[in-house]
């Protein structure tokens, strides 16, 4: 059945800066097929604080820096290295307790200073101080690519559908899924986070491919579309979440069960490229500063793990409590302290007031155009205000509430998929059903726009999140 | 709204476990929340919400509600001073009527509702919801004018007990509490629902508007009329003194009945809010038209002097009787309708050709709107399963394909 939001057909599309065209002239003539997939549902939330240039501003130095294991879902940490030790970029710090082929490295040479531990001794993060030597791990470039994927961390940047979480070794992969844009609000454009690295394209898709008897798809926008000879190129149109993987995926060939696709972005895929080019792991990367409370929103370069104040200062117009620190975007990044460090996917940072309007009086009965909402029963979108970045800060908004309004879920999630039905059957942790409704396709940021638009203020992400781990564990 | 503010800090720890009023901690809560947006920031998940939520959707339909509400109460108060002879009376005086004897009934069913609703908050350590502020005004719109309180209160509190709260509160009820209240109504006092005395306010009320029923006087509603119709053609449609009604009058509303379902026009003033706003589906709305239509078109077809009711042009239908407030306002109740896409179309249209098909060919029944939406009800998960299935059969066949 043609569904209402899809509305796919294939044009040919003649890239003139491939970089088969300007290396080898007999390309000229090579025309890519590229499918076009439309979609309808989602939302573009415009927010304040958008970056203006693309020009890329040195981060200040960092004295720190960190890897944070709970960035790697799927993997229980098991340390190769201990407070101490001298460590170069690229050298394993620890492996995951189930598959010990599984490596997470040290993005800096220099020495690990602390292996932090919160509670059950459940270790929260490895800070290494820096020695400045420029000490980085070389790798055999001879060894069958995957040893040398998992060896490097590389492996650990990429997830695996079913779960959502870091891929199992032995899987066998159906396709792999890059993402080439991030549709989410504030999003940086993954072009400029790319910058110079965009030539290890290519070999970055040789090298997925042979993990995989299926197809490297890469998912673009129209205006900015990224081509690789051993890659079939799809193009998306439409709202947020389109550059989802997960939407991707399913828009193009869905999981089904007992099928194992790998989703990563096109940054990690330079990475790889990198890598099986050089020889070494390129841990450099650039990162949107944003947000309403960042003063002037740019593009900076640093190096994964730096710490958050090396981004931020002096860049943030009020210091102090009233701020909330995001590593990543505002709908599913993660809410990060002043002293902490870059997280996973290391490519944004979102500053956003923590509360604008302290007890506001019969807030619910409003009539001000300021107050944004997706919704018509705000009187926004009365006065073009689909059209204006709002301020928003991290109020719910009301008080949790059992589902009432039907359709809301739907509206946001450009998949095949009942989405208030597989919630309900998550909470109720029925697997049939959930397996039957798809919870195989999805994964936590899937549910992110839903989660903001909710009127009834449910925790989507987080019963998904466990929804899959629950469902993880029973399965195996 | 500082002074308040801190009134309300002051008073918090006597509301909360260990105070002097911890048994009323939700109803405080319930009261703090109303009054002030809570600052609560988000803990996981999406850093930023939208400013929607339940509070704001549910005073959303009472602001469609009001065009009903007023007009029903000036209805009340016109039928009223027909019924004594003084038609000539002023508008405002025919609404400050309505208006008196519309305010019982509106504060017993939010006094019951509510205080049930409050208790079970409590019971269950829960904020309180905000369904039953949508239901509480459905309850008087819904309910003949004559109806006693206590009976109203009696059912009210069956309604919020046995309908909603035993199934777990507000978004979890299988049947509309409102309609469950006029089900209760209509099947333990039938006598109190139907007929000459039911939907026609002749006494006065706290002695605003005495005066003697003029003679001639019949309180049947026309959809009554209609059911004791005899002869191969419909007679002419009388109001509560004998005069002529039209299709148009019913329109407009100037018909005896329930208040809030007597004016078509009010109704979808009400309709097109909730359609703008984008709360109620008019996936719903439109089906239940259809659904009707087709119904009263196929009976008008047929007509038959066994059935009267076939008598009626299918547009008539529609302005006649309870059925337009059943389509924009209790069909579309997004709880106990059919939730996906599909499947609310299957069910505005069943519920749309039913209300009609009871109307017409159960003479038991003048009306079916109230029947036909309970019957849905039920019916709905059945709708939803079937549509659902459809998305599992797909997914299933995908899998089986490889």
């Amino acid at each position: 059945m043609q569904n209402d939001y899809t509305g796919c057909w294939h044009f040919a599309c003649l890239d003139e800066c491939s970089p088969l065209y300007t290396e080898n002239y007999i390309n000229i003539i090579h025309i890519y097929m590229a499918t076009l997939i439309k979609l309808k549902k989602g939302y573009d939330l415009k927010l304040q604080g958008g970056i203006v240039s693309d020009e890329v501003t040195p981060a200040s130095k960092s004295a720190l820096y960190a890897v944070i294991p709970d960035d790697f879902t799927g993997i229980v940490p098991r340390m190769e290295v201990k407070e101490g030790d001298n460590v170069a970029a690229g050298d394993v710090l620890y492996h995951d307790k189930n598959y010990e082929s599984i490596k997470v490295t040290s993005p800096v040479a220099g020495v690990v200073k602390a292996v932090n531990r919160g509670e059950r001794r459940k270790i929260e993060s490895i800070v290494i101080e820096p020695d400045n030597s420029g000490n980085k791990k070389t790798f055999d470039l001879k060894n069958d690519a995957k040893s040398v994927l998992l060896e490097s961390g590389l492996w650990c940047m990429t997830r695996q559908r079913p779960y959502d979480i870091v891929p199992k070794p032995d899987a066998e992969i159906r396709d792999v899924f890059v993402t080439c844009f991030d549709s989410a609000p504030l999003a940086p454009s993954l072009s400029v986070v790319l910058g110079e690295k965009r030539k290890y394209i290519e070999k970055g898709v040789e090298i997925l491919k042979s993990l995989t008897k299926g197809n490297v798809y890469l998912g673009c926008r129209e205006d900015d579309v990224f081509e690789a000879a051993n890659a079939e190129t799809v193009i998306f149109k439409g709202p947020h979440p389109a550059g989802n993987a997960g939407v991707q995926a399913a828009n193009i060939a869905p999981v089904n069960k007992g099928e194992t696709i790998i989703t990563l972005d096109v940054v990690t895929l330079a990475r790889i490229g990198h890598l099986f080019t050089e020889g070494f792991i390129d841990f450099d990367t650039t990162v949107a500063v944003v947000g309403s409370e960042v003063s002037t929103p740019k593009y900076m370069a640093c190096t994964i793990g730096c710490q958050i104040s090396s981004l931020l200062n002096g860049n943030l117009k009020n210091d102090g409590e009233t701020v909330r620190i995001i590593c990543g975007n505002v709908l599913s990044g993660v809410k990060t302290p002043k002293d902490a460090y870059l997280r996973f996917p290391y490519r944004q940072v979102t500053v956003i007031p923590e509360l604008i309007h302290k007890d506001e009086f019969l807030g619910w009965a409003s009539l001000s155009p300021k107050k944004f909402s997706v919704y018509h029963n705000f009187t926004h979108w009365l006065f073009g205000g689909g059209k204006k970045s709002n301020e928003m800060d991290a109020r719910i908004n009301g008080g949790e509430r059992a589902i009432v309004m039907s359709g809301e879920y739907d509206r946001m999630l450009p998949m095949d998929i009942y989405s208030e039905f597989l919630i309900k059957a998550i909470i109720a942790f029925d697997i049939d059903k959930m397996e039957q409704l798809g919870i195989y396709e999805v994964a936590p940021e899937d549910f992110a726009l839903a989660e903001y638009a909710d009127t009834s203020k449910l925790e989507l992400q987080r019963i998904v999140r466990e929804g899959l781990d629950r469902m993880r564990k029973e399965m195996e | 709204m500082k002074a308040l503010r801190n009134l309300l800090d002051k008073m918090k720890p006597s509301f909360q476990e260990g105070g002097k009023f911890a048994k009323l901690e939700s109803v405080f809560d319930g009261f703090e929340t109303f009054l002030f947006t809570p600052n609560t920031t988000s803990r996981t998940g999406t850093h930023i919400h939208d400013q929607n939520d339940m509070k704001r959707t549910m005073s959303t339909v009472i602001v469609a509600l009001l065009p009903c509400l007023v007009f029903g109460m000036y209805n009340v108060g016109y039928q009223h001073y027909l019924a004594i002879g003084e038609a000539s009376a002023s508008w405002s005086t025919m609404l400050l009527f309505g208006f008196l004897a519309m305010l019982p009934v509106i504060v017993v069913s939010y006094g019951v509702g509510l205080g049930i609703e409050f208790i079970g908050a409590q019971i269950h350590h829960k904020e309180i919801q905000e369904g039953f502020l949508v239901t509480g005004l459905l309850i008087p719109l819904i309910v003949p004018i004559n109806t006693p309180l206590w009976m109203t209160a009696v059912a009210t509190a069956f309604a919020v007990v046995f309908a909603k709260e035993v199934f777990g509160g507000t978004g979890m009820n299988l049947f509309n509490v409102a309609l469950i209240t006029r089900a209760f109504l209509f099947f333990s006092y039938p006598s109190w629902m139907s007929g000459d005395k039911a939907f026609v306010k002749t006494d006065g009320i706290f002695g605003f508007g005495e005066g003697n029923v003029v003679d001639g006087f019949s309180g049947a509603t026309p959809l009554g009329q209609v059911a004791t119709n005899v002869g191969d053609s419909l007679n002419q449609l009388k109001d509560v003194v004998g005069g002529d009604i039209t299709t148009m009058d019913a329109f407009w509303g100037f018909i005896a009945g329930s208040p809030g379902e007597t004016s078509m026009a009010a109704i979808l003033i009400g309709g097109v809010i909730l359609l703008i706003t984008g709360i109620a589906s008019w996936r719903v709305m439109l089906s239940v038209f259809a659904g009707g239509l087709a119904m009263a078109g196929i009976a008008y077809a047929f007509p038959s002097a066994t059935y009267p009711a076939s008598f009626i042009d299918p547009f008539a239908q529609l302005c006649y009787g309870g059925f337009a407030f059943a389509a924009v306002f209790m069909a579309t109740d997004p709880v106990t309708g059919a939730r996906t896409k599909t499947g609310q179309f299957v069910f505005g249209f069943l519920t749309g050709l039913l209300a009609v098909l009871i109307r017409v060919y159960n003479g038991g029944y003048p009306e079916g709107a109230m029947l036909a939406v309970l019957l849905m009800n039920a019916f709905a998960p059945l709708i939803d399963y079937v549509v659902v299935n459809r998305n599992i059969q797909r997914r299933l066949s995908r899998t089986n394909a490889k």
